[in-house]
């Protein structure tokens, strides 16, 4: 006899067992520990950061280990969590210029004030699966370099803007508030703070395609990676009570300067054009993707016209979250029955009209058929 | 009914904080005032994947109250397993009453149904909304869709319907089926089944519709003028069913079709599950549990 399914929360209460049990795998494994994912899995964990819109790395490592290492997962634990903190307010713009750095490098000058320094990449590497990791090595420690102080870094940018190759970075006005997407719904279009603020909380992998879009004709920018630069710079924010900026502390961002052909329209004179990219912590492919990305979608206000995909804002600005898009992709598995009735009832009528229509014409066509044979 | 249960510590009532109740409970005051019509709101990433409700689950996180009984729904019934975990989710944040019985609730959350029992005044319906615009799979551009709504210009979606209609004779749409709300506003009822059109209009009982990923919520206030779009010449059918459920025997509920052997055995059971049980206990009986002794009396 039937009986009705039953049972659903016992059902979700076994299978969460059954998923912590999985994600501790084989109990003769130590297990793995949040500090160990944020200390020698960093790179997840910066992505996590980006994606889940919280700088806390302790947050996204334990989130990593969470959800087993799967990263979308882990930034949507730390979307979750973020939802529940005050917003206090916004920080003083970061100034890049005077970041401690780590990696610098620009493609566009063989030398430059501050030099090249390329820090930890994996650029020159060779990609061979390196076996002596599986076992406990000792890793050496790096050189230091032992000048007393660095070199100021002037960011390329700022040198080209001294000539006046490339278009000024149009002044903020004074008393105007960042938007935050995450406090007011995107509406399109959206102005350039809102476009950046969802690229560097977008998925890398969807940047990262859209990027590479425009390099394959689909909306090319003609761009030169100006300066990549990596480091850790001050976060200071204006308390309102004292009226001066205080430091907060520091975070380690990438931000990458995309330097991009422009023959100029009508109104502006030729000169080179901006795209930009900053993300938390060494993020490189995820900056460079986004500042091709931010590039191609001011097409329209340089004047240019709107013809593909990456230059499309409500295409880009709406589909760039994967906790959304992972959300509503998955959302199918969810029971769809009342429709799927819905649905099985319609196509066995349309089946069945189908059907009628077929043998009437048929009916109607055999004679025709005979007298032609004739 | 449950009584309330102990709430979890650590988050404010019904999780979210009173600054995002505030902000979501303006915006359902809006649309309750332009029935209808789409309001843009800032909604929040939720302990919830989006696609599961996240839209309806704020709406009733908003509108949530110590003395409110909570009922949720997906496909009609109450032990499906995301209502289960919807349902415990408030039970937790917000430490409500909860039932299955739809005349005890006051606040409902439901997914692709509206219950069978005729709601009263006082409740409300929250639907969760996956793509709140009726015109989006005709014109995928929100900004486009916008100009539409404001100029109440709908003619893509009746030609759509027209050309349903020269291709297979009817309207093929039997669910997310657009209706027109107090003559102006085009909305889409969340993809309930066409069947359950009809109990929109003229409801006594709230009902709001929240949309998550797509940050938007939209209402219809009691007794709201609420038509599903046709044709003079062809008229809105509701879907009908041949056979009655298998179980209580109820010819005018929407059936769900189960398959019950791998030989082409199929029976039909109530979608509503708390309206199947009613009658049951009122002594109803489908085909399948045999007809109950008075009723074969001669």
């Amino acid at each position: 006899m039937y009986v009705s399914v039953k049972g659903g929360e016992k059902a979700i209460r076994a299978a969460h067992r059954l998923l912590a049990h999985r994600r501790r795998g084989d109990r003769a494994v130590p297990e793995v520990a949040a500090d160990q994912i944020r200390e020698q899995l960093s790179l997840a964990v910066d992505r996590v950061m980006n994606e889940g819109s919280l700088h806390d790395r302790d947050l996204a490592a334990l989130a990593i280990k969470q959800a087993r290492g799967d990263l979308i997962e882990a930034a949507f634990l730390v979307r979750a969590y973020r939802t529940t903190l005050p917003r206090f307010g916004y920080s003083v713009p970061l100034d890049t210029g005077a970041m401690t750095i780590e990696r610098r490098i620009s493609a566009t000058y063989k030398d430059l004030p501050g030099g090249q320094i390329l820090g930890p990449t994996f650029d020159y590497t060779h990609r061979l699966i390196d076996f002596t990791l599986m076992a406990d090595s000792e890793t050496p420690l790096p050189e230091r370099d032992t000048a007393a102080s660095a070199p100021a870094m002037p960011r390329v940018t700022d040198l080209l803007d001294g000539e006046g190759l490339i278009e000024a970075e149009p002044p903020a006005a004074p008393d105007a508030e960042p938007g935050d997407l995450t406090r007011a719904p995107l509406r399109v279009p959206a102005a350039r703070d809102l476009r950046l603020q969802q690229l560097a909380r977008g998925d890398e992998g969807f940047l990262l395609a859209l990027g590479y879009s425009t390099q394959r004709g689909y909306g090319s920018t003609h761009p030169f990676a100006g300066e990549i630069r990596i480091g850790e710079v001050e976060v200071e924010f204006e308390v309102p009570e004292l009226g001066f900026a205080v430091p907060l502390g520091t975070v380690t961002v990438s931000e990458c300067q995309m330097i991009n052909q422009f023959a100029g329209s009508a109104e502006i004179e030729p000169s080179f054009s901006r795209g930009y990219g900053l993300a938390f912590g060494q993020v490189e492919r995820k900056v460079m993707a986004m500042a091709l990305v931010d590039r191609a979608l001011r097409t329209e206000d340089l004047g240019g016209a709107v013809e593909h995909p990456a230059q499309d804002q409500e295409f880009v600005l709406s589909h760039a979250d994967n906790v959304q898009a992972t959300g509503f992709v998955e959302h199918l598995k969810l029971p769809h029955y009342v429709d799927f009735q819905a649905e099985l009832a319609l196509v066995r009528e349309m089946r069945r009209e189908h059907a009628a229509a077929h043998a009437s014409r048929e009916a109607d066509t055999d004679p025709v058929f005979e007298e032609a044979a004739e | 009914m449950t009584a309330p249960i102990k709430r979890t510590e650590g988050y404010a009532f019904a999780y979210l904080d009173e600054q995002t109740k505030r902000m979501i409970r303006r915006a359902i005051l809006k649309a309750v005032a332009i029935p209808g019509h789409q309001v843009p709101f800032a909604a929040r990433d939720m302990p919830m994947p989006y696609g599961w409700g996240t839209g309806g689950i704020q709406v009733t996180a908003a509108i949530l109250g110590p003395a409110d009984v909570l009922k949720v729904i997906d496909q009609g019934a109450d032990d499906t397993t995301n209502a289960v975990s919807i349902r415990a989710f408030f039970q937790k944040t917000a430490g409500v009453a909860v039932t299955t019985r739809t005349a005890q609730a006051s606040v409902i959350q439901t997914r692709h149904r509206i219950p069978e029992e005729p709601l009263k005044a006082g409740q409300t319906l929250v639907y969760q909304v996956p793509i709140p615009e009726p015109l989006r799979f005709l014109e995928p551009r929100e900004t486009e869709t916008r100009v539409m709504h404001a100029l109440a210009d709908y003619g893509l979606m009746h030609v759509k319907l027209y050309e349903d209609i020269a291709t297979h004779g009817h309207i093929a749409k039997t669910y997310a089926y657009p209706v027109k709300v107090e003559g102006r506003y085009m909305m889409d009822p969340s993809p309930i089944p066409k069947f359950d059109n009809p109990k929109m209009h003229m409801s006594p009982a709230l009902q709001l519709f929240g949309a998550g990923r797509e940050k938007r919520i939209y209402a219809l206030p009691p007794f709201t003028r609420v038509e599903s779009l046709d044709f003079d010449d062809h008229p809105f059918e509701r879907t009908k069913f041949e056979a009655p459920c298998a179980l209580c025997g109820a010819t005018d509920s929407y059936l769900d079709e189960v398959v019950i052997d791998d030989k082409g055995g199929r029976m039909f059971v109530c979608s509503d599950t708390d309206h199947c049980e009613t009658r049951r206990e009122e002594g109803h009986r489908g085909a399948l549990l045999g007809t109950p002794a008075e009723e074969t009396r001669p």
